[in-house]
């Protein structure tokens, strides 16, 4: 790469280059969260209301199962993110045989490229007994019928996942370039003194990751407390089975365009911005993300 | 090549990635913008008893159906070539699923994009497509629809649609349930059919022991209590006035409704399935005894190539069921109804498409696969399936005598009963447990939800 520019001339050009996502995220992420937090401490007519949309939103008989349906999703899945998809990208780093490991990677990929509602569609299928490829697994476990294996205590499980199926692939490969970031010259050393692929897995590589795993916690938070998709279309092929108030979301939703209540959706929206903020911030300040090497 | 990237690369956009980040969070849900300024009403008309907008008899009209009432749509446009329509599939809001009302608040907010006319499979739409400051449905009876057009409607078709005296859409198809059974599996097992609650479950315990396998009904629908408990006469959806609503799982009748099904449900004679999944036809095809439920069950299960597709002149429909030593009562499932949205540019276009879909013979008789709420279609109907005889014994008969007999006991609410069952009771069914020890659970759930969308509950 040349580096014979001045070092303002290349400020210039990356802040072209910032502007675009500046522009945008003022316009769909800022604003609209300004405008949802003006909108969670007023009435519909305007005036302020103090904290009665928040009340109000925590009084309803649906939105502490919401919580407790969202936290347990969370939970187990960013567990799993967390965990498997570190171990994965070790090991595919460790194949030696080049296409052996990009066609691996590939592989992990894949799901990831089908849009959020069609890999859930595609799951319908996996999850009724009668039709899917692996209905010996479900009977295993004593399900025999769609509505048993959705049932209400096996939900949390089953989008978590969905979601690690549609959104694990594409974190592997994150995580395989983190691990090529690694000097060469250290894993040598590591090697030259005796560590074995798990030490140097253990010792070397993985606190050499921990920016890109805080990284990976955050967005993934995120998402995961955003959860949508998943229930509302589950909730559509089970015949309202899995409900349709299942997650905080879809309360927001409901509040929204079902009791033309903008400002109790506002409040429930703001709230969990509130939280995954403040668990961004933990893992941001945990992870030294902020920290400059 | 090296295996090492340039960490200046690297560290720069890194923080370009926690930016990215913080605004992921940020994107949580925000409310749409875009408040709803009053639709221009201008050239506003009172012929119609609302504030049409300016009309434009050449606009085309956008009409939203569920994939089983495109053939209505196709017949349409084959006798009016010069109509021209959009369109657009959606679920029909079954099972309570509330994907109109969803959609049309979208819209409300957007302050554009309505359609112009829309069917729904749910028979509650009236409750809260009529309200509002500015409702979606516009009125039928106020000048839209000639009177004598609407008196055209068998009796009480259009009660679901009826809010304050006045009538907020059309009826596609009545829906009452009956008791459906097999004659020839009757004949053949020497079994009468039933005519009481009390001899169905005796029925249901006979068959179980004497020829297992065969059910003698099904409880895997949303819609499984408006066919047992509306037609057992439970009081689990009382609405009094506009904003009243009711429960009583303690009802001596609630709680036999419960005990009989429970006892069927042990006895392994009711389909734990829904009728429409792939489980049922696996499970349980030729293996349909009775099958109490809607009228529609006729052309959506038995004369379904795709569904349990019956040999001509087996199935027939039992009147409803009643209690021992009481009249019986039918529920209901249903029977869809169209709407005109008060935002249409074009009224009589959607007024055209309405009449046509609800009492035109090359739908409701000819293709219509339930039983049309237009009297007319339907003496048509009937006349059509007495003739064909797919349908054996006193069907027709049978039909039209439950057609009137729909208990009035169960009233329209703004939220979806099928939707509170099919949430709160369900899975927990599948999951072994007594519907009687179930009750609690379903009325809890019920008075929630109503007081969840503003009814008083007692």
């Amino acid at each position: 790469m040349g580096r014979t520019r001045s070092s303002t001339s290349r400020h210039r050009i990356s802040y072209v280059f910032v502007s675009g996502y500046v522009l945008l995220a003022l316009a769909f992420g800022v604003l609209p969260t300004l405008y949802a937090v003006r909108m969670s401490f007023t009435t519909s007519e305007g005036t302020f209301s103090g904290v009665e949309n928040f009340s109000r939103v925590i009084d309803d008989f649906r939105f502490w199962p919401a919580v407790q349906h969202v936290a347990a999703f969370v939970a187990i899945w960013l567990v799993a993110l967390l965990v498997l998809v570190t171990v994965l990208a070790l090991l595919v780093h460790q194949i030696g045989v080049r296409w052996l490991s990009s066609g691996v990677r590939f592989v992990y990929y894949i799901p990831g490229a089908l849009a959020g509602a069609s890999a859930v569609v595609l799951w319908l299928f996996v999850l009724d007994p009668t039709v899917s490829p692996v209905s010996g697994v479900l009977h295993a476990f004593g399900f025999d019928s769609f509505v048993q294996t959705i049932s209400p205590g096996n939900l949390p499980v089953i989008f978590a996942v969905m979601a690690f199926w549609t959104g694990a692939g594409g974190w592997i490969v994150v995580m395989y370039g983190a691990l090529n970031s690694i000097p060469h010259e250290v894993l040598e050393a590591a090697r030259i003194d005796g560590a074995g692929v798990v030490r140097t897995a253990l010792h070397i590589q993985l606190p050499m990751l921990r920016k890109w795993i805080s990284y990976m916690a955050i967005i993934s938070l995120a998402a995961g407390t955003q959860l949508f998709v998943e229930p509302r279309v589950l909730s559509q092929a089970s015949h309202g089975v899995v409900p349709n108030d299942y997650s905080l979301n879809q309360l927001a939703y409901l509040f929204a365009f079902k009791q033309q209540d903008l400002n109790g959706s506002a409040a429930i929206a703001v709230m969990l911005l509130v939280v995954s903020l403040s668990l961004s911030v933990f893992f941001v300040v945990r992870g030294g993300l902020f920290e400059r090497d | 090549m090296t295996r090492q990237p340039s960490r200046a690369v690297l560290r720069q956009p890194r923080h370009l990635l926690v930016a990215a980040a913080v605004a992921a969070s940020l994107l949580t849900v925000s409310a749409c913008s875009g408040s709803s300024d009053e639709g221009g009403s201008d050239g506003s008309t009172d012929a119609y008893g609302f504030d049409a907008v300016e009309q434009d008899p050449s606009a085309p009209i956008t009409v939203w159906v569920d994939a089983s009432r495109q053939p209505a749509v196709d017949a349409f446009e084959e006798a009016n070539p010069d109509v021209k329509l959009n369109v657009e599939t959606y679920d029909g809001g079954a099972d309570g699923s509330g994907s109109f009302q969803t959609k049309i608040e979208a819209f409300n907010q957007a302050g554009s994009g309505w359609p112009d006319v829309v069917f729904s499979t749910q028979n509650n739409d009236a409750a809260w497509a009529s309200q509002g400051t500015e409702p979606f449905a516009a009125p039928v009876d106020k000048g839209l629809f000639d009177s004598s057009f609407l008196d055209g409607f068998t009796e009480g078709a259009l009660a679901p649609l009826t809010v304050d005296g006045t009538v907020y859409g059309l009826r596609n198809d009545l829906a009452p349930t009956v008791a459906w059974y097999d004659k020839s599996l009757m004949d053949q097992f020497g079994y009468t059919p039933p005519t009481t609650w009390e001899e169905y479950e005796a029925l249901g315990t006979t068959v179980a022991t004497e020829h297992p396998g065969y059910i003698v009904g099904a409880i895997g629908d949303s819609w499984t209590p408006e066919v047992y408990f509306w037609g057992g006469q439970a009081p689990m959806n009382t609405v009094t006035g506009a904003d009243e609503f009711s429960a009583d799982a303690s009802d001596p009748k609630t709680v036999a409704m419960a005990e009989v099904l429970d006892g069927l449900n042990d006895a392994g004679v009711l389909a734990q399935e829904s009728v429409f999944s792939p489980e049922f036809l696996q499970k349980h095809a030729g293996k349909v005894l009775m099958l109490p439920g809607p009228v529609w069950y006729s052309g959506a299960l038995f004369q379904n190539a795709d569904s349990l597709n019956a040999a001509p002149g087996t199935m027939t429909a039992g009147v409803p069921l009643s209690w021992d030593g009481e009249d019986p009562a039918a529920g209901n499932v249903g029977g869809g109804t169209w709407f005109v949205s008060q935002h249409s540019a074009n009224l009589e276009a959607a007024k055209e498409f309405l009449t046509f879909v609800t009492s035109d013979d090359r739908y409701q008789v000819d293709l219509a696969p339930g039983l049309p709420a237009y009297s007319a279609a339907a003496d048509k109907w009937l006349a059509k399936q007495a003739e064909a005889n797919f349908f054996t014994s006193d069907f027709v008969d049978n039909v039209g005598t439950a057609a009137t007999m729909v208990w009035d006991g169960w009233g329209y609410p703004r939220f979806s009963q099928e939707s509170v069952w099919a949430k709160a009771v369900t899975p927990e069914l599948a999951g072994g447990e007594s519907l009687v020890d179930l009750l609690p659970t379903w009325e809890t759930a019920l008075k929630n939800e109503a007081q969840a969308n503003g009814y008083k509950v007692s």
